[in-house]
């Protein structure tokens, strides 16, 4: 009986795929449910531990016991009353302020510079991007040794008859010593994101600038800076992403110090998590910077996304 | 019929993804509920096949990546299964700046060891979250543990149990470079507070630009300087470290704590020995020969050795001032309060076996770290030896403080320096924040488990 029955939706349901679905249809429905497979990927993988890094934002759990006891938004409370968040906010935010134009201007400059050139171009774009492949822990420990209190940097310094400086050990320099070598270390990516956008620039605008007698100038600032501004906004996106989540090159350069002028929001969460094992605040710090993160691109993606009429 | 079989395949396909994400996901969080049952079924099945024989049980053991450390504990499995044949110790090591990480995020996930080594500045967060077990009782009565052990073992005993017991302890001592003492015509090693003063100002040596070629102290609060404060200083000076109930940081009950304070950062700021950062850290300054005097642990003796064998140099016990004291420390072994039934004997087996007199033996040779037992550092091979001797003969005056965070008590004491440092801050004002600071870390700590 339930065996008849079953052949028999069966046999309809195959029969309604062939009549209502269209091959329009049904190639949409396997694109979309191609695209589904990722999805879920995405979902399981990134969705479902966003959404329990909220959870425990609520909870008061230490990673090593069991239970993890509601405590409501105490967990908010306590990291806005510390100390250290605050000044991890600020400094986060400094890490953004000096990083993301550093990184802009410097890699523009260096793209336009090698827009210009044929020869070693390969050369120079390898060398330029070999930063960018390092890994992030020699290159800070490099530096860590060229600023070193009895450093190469410092040396140099006193030869010169100048004061030796405290560098990383300094909490007003420090900060800004591992911003520029993040800048450093990212110009080779940020290049190739310019020349990439440099060549879809078709050549007979600056052409037709240069017959109504434009400079220079005119030329980049007319047709180069808004012809690149799609591209601009990517990389000031991401820059920001990924400058709002500086935290390798601190950890190995300074570890925060000295007086957590270099803590940044990552780092302390970090802390949080895997020093203290106060996976509840960890979790609503997390839940803060990715608050952060979201108004920030929202508000950049509405800002600085002006549409240029080709 | 074609496409529907496309349909029907990708349709399965979907179906059979979407079983393996939630399935995975169901099955990682009843592990731990459920998985002992299984294993109970079983055994009591197997039961009456291995009634007469011990049970084949393995056990994992969880140690930092400390390469001597890990080819000396293999070699000791090695030995302790063919004492028990039927017990299978697997050793696992985690590199040691991802130890708590590596450990906090895999218990969870169900994959714990049996027993796991850890340094006693962590057991306090460990006990009380609630993640280790009382050593059994039978194996390790308490009373034993205090009548064999250095007394510093007691930081260990936490609530009237001992959570864990270790081979072998550290302790601190003075480092000097014997062909920088020489050069400076230095004949007798300092033995008092402002001796160490004279003699590290002797040993300091500096460029026409003001510059340190060699310091005659190194100074490096962030590496064993704090502990030298905690459990050296304020002792000596006739303060106290913390109340025997473990709530109250004694440092500035009487003026002790200050003039240990001010003495530590006066080799920095008035005698101008030393400073921090200076080749990297204090040891990188020593081994390289660019300091002349280092207080550093006995833990330090295995990597000179290996790594920097023509470093002519001589230990001596660390100056006194009212009276002697030294810092020590020590990693112990522990298990974890899922462990029982046979994996818990054979875990107490091991520890057993890890804590005898032939391992603590090897330790030494092995480690340079000393004998935990006082019967086998007090061995006569032990106490006359030129290195070791010094780090021995201290331990009678040795203390480990009791630490609610090791990483955070640190920052906080490395932070308070680097206020006179860098930004010019009265050392007694310093002070004074530090002791609050640290206060507020142990009043967080003992509000959180007496609610527990």
């Amino acid at each position: 009986m339930l065996e008849q029955a079953l052949r028999l939706t069966a046999r309809k349901s195959r029969e309604l795929l062939h009549t209502r679905l269209t091959y329009r249809t049904q190639r949409y429905l396997f694109i979309y449910i191609a695209l589904g497979i990722p999805l879920l990927y995405f979902l399981s993988t990134r969705m479902a531990p966003i959404l329990y890094a909220f959870n425990v934002s609520v909870r008061e759990w230490d990673l090593l016991s069991q239970d993890k006891p509601y405590v409501g938004l105490a967990n908010f409370s306590a990291l806005f009353a510390d100390e250290i968040f605050q000044k991890s906010i600020v400094n986060t935010f400094k890490f953004v302020i000096i990083g993301v134009p550093g990184q802009l201007i410097v890699g523009l400059a260096v793209a336009l510079l090698l827009h210009n050139v044929q020869r070693f171009r390969g050369f120079f774009r390898t060398v330029y991007f070999i930063p960018y492949v390092t890994s992030i822990i020699a290159v800070s420990w490099v530096f860590r040794w060229i600023l070193m209190r009895n450093g190469w940097l410092n040396e140099m310094l006193l030869n010169l008859g100048l004061e030796p400086q405290l560098f990383l050990q300094s909490p007003r320099q420090a900060l800004l010593l591992i911003t520029l070598t993040m800048i450093w270390q990212s110009t080779g990516f940020q290049m190739l994101i310019f020349m990439t956008g440099l060549e879809a620039i078709p050549r007979m605008y600056y052409e037709a600038a240069a017959i109504d007698g434009a400079g220079a100038w005119r030329k980049f600032r007319h047709i180069t800076l808004p012809l690149l501004n799609p591209v601009i906004v990517f990389s000031a996106v991401i820059g920001v992403i990924s400058y709002l989540q500086s935290f390798g090159q601190v950890l190995s350069m300074t570890n925060g110090g000295p007086l957590n002028a270099t803590t940044t929001m990552v780092l302390h969460i970090y802390n949080l998590a895997f020093q203290q094992f106060k996976m509840g605040s960890a979790a609503a710090a997390t839940v803060v910077l990715f608050a952060v993160i979201l108004a920030l691109t929202l508000l950049q993606l509405k800002v600085l996304n002006k549409k240029v009429e080709y | 019929m074609m496409k529907t079989n496309k349909w029907t395949t990708t349709l399965s396909g979907l179906l059979i993804l979407t079983l393996a994400i939630t399935g995975c996901g169901s099955n990682n969080n009843s592990n731990q509920q459920e998985s002992p049952k299984p294993t109970a079924t079983t055994d009591t099945s197997k039961a009456t096949e291995t009634a007469d024989n011990e049970k084949d049980v393995t056990i994992e053991y969880w140690q930092y990546e400390f390469p001597a450390k890990v080819d000396l504990i293999n070699e000791l499995i090695t030995e302790f299964q063919s004492l028990h044949p039927h017990i299978t110790v697997k050793q696992t090591n985690f590199p040691y700046d991802q130890y708590n990480q590596k450990v906090a995020t895999l218990v969870p996930a169900g994959k714990g060891p049996d027993i796991i080594n850890l340094y006693y500045g962590w057991l306090p967060k460990y006990v009380s979250s609630g993640y280790l077990q009382p050593l059994p009782e039978d194996s390790f009565p308490t009373a034993e543990i205090e009548s064999n052990y250095y007394p510093l073992v007691s930081a260990a005993k936490i609530d009237g149990s001992y959570y864990a017991i270790p081979t072998a302890v550290r302790t601190l001592a003075l480092f000097y470079n014997k062909d920088l003492l020489n050069k400076a015509q230095i004949t007798e090693l300092p033995t008092t507070w402002e001796q160490l003063v004279e003699t590290s100002k002797k040993l300091t040596e500096t460029d026409a630009k003001g510059q340190f070629v060699t310091e005659g102290l190194a100074w490096e609060p962030g590496a064993q300087l704090h502990h030298w404060y905690r459990d050296g200083l304020v002792h000596q000076a006739g303060g106290q470290d913390l109340s025997e109930d473990r709530r109250k940081i004694l440092w500035a009950e009487t003026p002790a704590g200050l003039e240990a304070f001010q003495y530590l950062l006066d080799f920095a700021i008035k005698h101008k020995v030393g400073i921090n950062g200076f080749y990297e850290n204090d040891s990188n300054a020593f081994m390289t020969g660019h300091a002349a005097l280092n207080i550093d642990g006995s833990f330090r003796l295995g990597s000179i050795k290996k790594d920097f064998a023509d470093l002519n140099f001589g230990v001596a016990p660390l100056p006194s001032y009212k009276s002697k004291s030294a810092p020590s420390s020590f990693w112990a072994n522990a298990i974890p309060k899922n462990v029982e039934g046979d994996k818990l004997k054979a875990a107490s087996e091991f520890l057993k076996f890890l804590t005898s007199k032939e391992v603590q033996e090897k330790w030494v040779d092995q480690i340079g770290e000393l004998p935990a037992q006082k019967a086998v550092a007090t061995q006569d091979k032990y106490v006359n030896d030129e290195k070791l001797g010094p780090f021995i003969n201290q331990l009678d005056d040795s203390r480990a403080h009791f630490f609610i965070d090791e990483t955070q008590e640190k920052t906080l004491f490395v932070d308070a320096t680097n206020e006179v440092l860098l930004n010019n801050v009265p050392v007694d004002k310093a002070f004074t924040d530090l002791v609050a600071k640290t206060q507020k870390l142990y009043d967080d700590y003992w509000a959180a488990v007496d609610k527990k």
